[in-house]
């Protein structure tokens, strides 16, 4: 569904990702894992389009993106969950939602995910008329997950979800990143978090400062003693 | 108390038209934190249109008014994508320069264009004014300028709060990548609040145009100062604020003109800046920004 082919990504004169190929098949949750300043974000950011690689190759459902706006990219089916939620604060939650649904025209489909999302998050729903910057954090992420689900994505691209988070609350968020995964959407996640990552992930990939360093079955890499001394804390 | 009533009706008048135009820096600033010093040109422009319209196309006021904004929109919507667009990733420096250039360059092509000669402001408008409680005058141009302005903001507020552009606005506004991620076309937003500023900066020009009768080409440098004063009090980037700095300044100066002397209302105007600048940064309405993490 997805494929990256040998991406190089410079800021200035900082090569901040060498080299990086990795696939996101249909139905998958991939998960990208790696220590803070590795590249995970501006992988995604590469994906979605805000970001524009020096060469190397995106390619989506077969399609060509790189060079794509951003927008077009929402528009073909991938949808990203920014890194530190960024739902807009001064809007209330519900305005949130609708933007997330900024390209669609179908007001009937429209209401349905929104319907579909209230279900899943039942907080937001309440809190529907509340500024989104009034949410907690927890809060704030649902709410940009939901956002993200509103343009009905195929594969969704998610940062960090579980920064900053109380552990109950990270493992609520994976347990709703499975079930969107279980209802059909294609997952790559982006974590720090390795240990929660990889207990989800279909597949997995270690980033290391710019570059792919391992790949594997999730359960392949959390066996693995590298990735255990490196990520897991021992 | 008969003639502050007069002067705080009068301030409202010359409230309107900086408010009018503060809404216009303010909208771009928010967006793009560039501070566009050429809108106060805009608004120049829109009063030479509006003369142009009703000096030798003899039409109406309701028609050149709509005129001036549609040239004023078209002229901002251009600006932009000549003079700030190439410059967005910029310094911020760079682009304020750029905005002098732009500000002079209107000047001095109008000046061209016009003759350097202040003009007289056909009557459009009947004369007449109205004695109202106690002796205080109204006059049918302030009411029109009340109406106009009043009109133009109950618009500006259903467009900001109720259309999809709108939202797309204040969601730049808030954040530039995540409303990308949405799939908002950010440099159409843009353009589309660049064209808006302009055009209420364009009404501003036709009706100050009527209610002070002259017009030359530099009289958009110091209303475009003050009403970037407005902009700063009521806090930069915020709309609302911008209508309260607006009509504040207004109110203040012809308060001073009134009571003290017109040689300082200008003075008074800036220090208001300064002061600000000193005790609340911000301005009125402004928030310290503040991240959850």
């Amino acid at each position: 569904m997805l494929e990256i082919k040998n991406i190089d990504v410079y800021y200035g004169v900082i090569h901040a990702l060498k080299d990086i190929s990795l696939t996101v098949s249909q139905g998958e949750i991939v998960t990208l894992i790696g220590a803070n300043g590795a590249g995970k974000t501006t992988t995604l950011r590469t994906i979605s389009g805000l970001i524009k690689p020096a060469n190397g190759r995106v390619d989506f459902n077969g399609e060509r993106i790189k060079g794509t706006s951003a927008k077009d990219i929402v528009k073909k089916g991938l949808s990203h969950v920014p890194e530190g939620r960024r739902v807009f604060p001064e809007m209330t939650v519900f305005e949130n939602l609708e933007l997330g649904a900024y390209l669609r025209k179908d007001k009937k489909g429209i209401k349905d995910d929104l319907d579909r999302v209230y279900a899943s998050f039942p907080i937001l729903q309440k809190r529907s008329r509340q500024n989104a910057g009034t949410l907690s954090g927890g809060e704030q992420q649902m709410l940009a997950i939901g956002r993200a689900l509103m343009s009905r994505p195929k594969l969704l691209l998610m940062d960090e979800p579980s920064m900053g988070l109380a552990p109950l609350l990270v493992k609520e968020i994976f347990s709703i990143i499975r079930q969107i995964n279980e209802q059909g959407t294609t997952i790559l996640l982006v974590e720090q978090n390795a240990n929660m990552a990889l207990s989800i992930a279909h597949r997995a990939y270690v980033i290391e400062t710019g570059s792919i360093v391992l790949e594997g079955t999730g359960k392949e890499l959390a066996q693995s003693e590298e990735i255990k001394k490196a990520y897991l804390g021992g | 108390m008969e003639q502050f009533l007069q002067q705080i009706i009068n301030g409202l008048s010359l409230g309107s038209i900086y408010a009018l135009i503060a809404l216009g820096y303010t909208m771009v600033y928010g967006i793009i934190k560039l501070i566009n010093f050429a809108h106060g040109d805009i608004y120049m422009i829109g009063a030479y249109v509006g003369f142009v319209c009703i000096t030798y196309l003899s039409l109406g006021f309701v028609p050149a008014l709509i005129i001036a904004m549609a040239v004023c929109a078209l002229l901002g919507f251009i600006i932009e994508k000549i003079a700030y667009k190439p410059l967005r990733n910029a310094t911020r420096i760079a682009a304020l320069i750029t905005a002098i250039g732009v500000s002079l360059f209107l000047e001095y092509s109008t000046m061209f264009v016009a003759k350097p000669d202040v003009r007289t402001y056909p009557a459009v408008l009947p004369d007449k004014s109205y004695t109202l409680f106690g002796g205080v005058r109204l006059s049918f141009k302030q009411i029109c300028l009340f109406a106009v302005t009043i009109v133009l903001m109950i618009l500006l507020q259903y467009i900001v709060r109720r259309t999809k552009m709108g939202k797309a606005m204040r969601a730049v506004s808030m954040d530039q990548d995540a409303a990308q991620l949405m799939g908002i076309n950010v440099n159409s937003v843009i353009s589309f609040t660049f064209a808006i500023g302009s055009a209420l900066a364009g009404a501003a020009g036709i009706l100050v145009g009527i209610y002070y009768n002259t017009i030359n080409p530099l009289m958009g440098i110091i209303p475009g100062l003050k009403a970037f004063v407005a902009a700063v009090f009521g806090g930069i980037g915020i709309i609302p604020g911008a209508l309260i700095g607006g009509f504040s300044i207004g109110i203040i100066e012809t308060l001073v003109s009134g009571y003290g002397s017109s040689l300082y209302k200008d003075a008074v105007a800036f220090a208001i800046l300064i002061l600000i600048l000193i005790v609340k940064p911000s301005g009125l309405l402004g928030k310290n920004t503040r991240e959850k993490v």
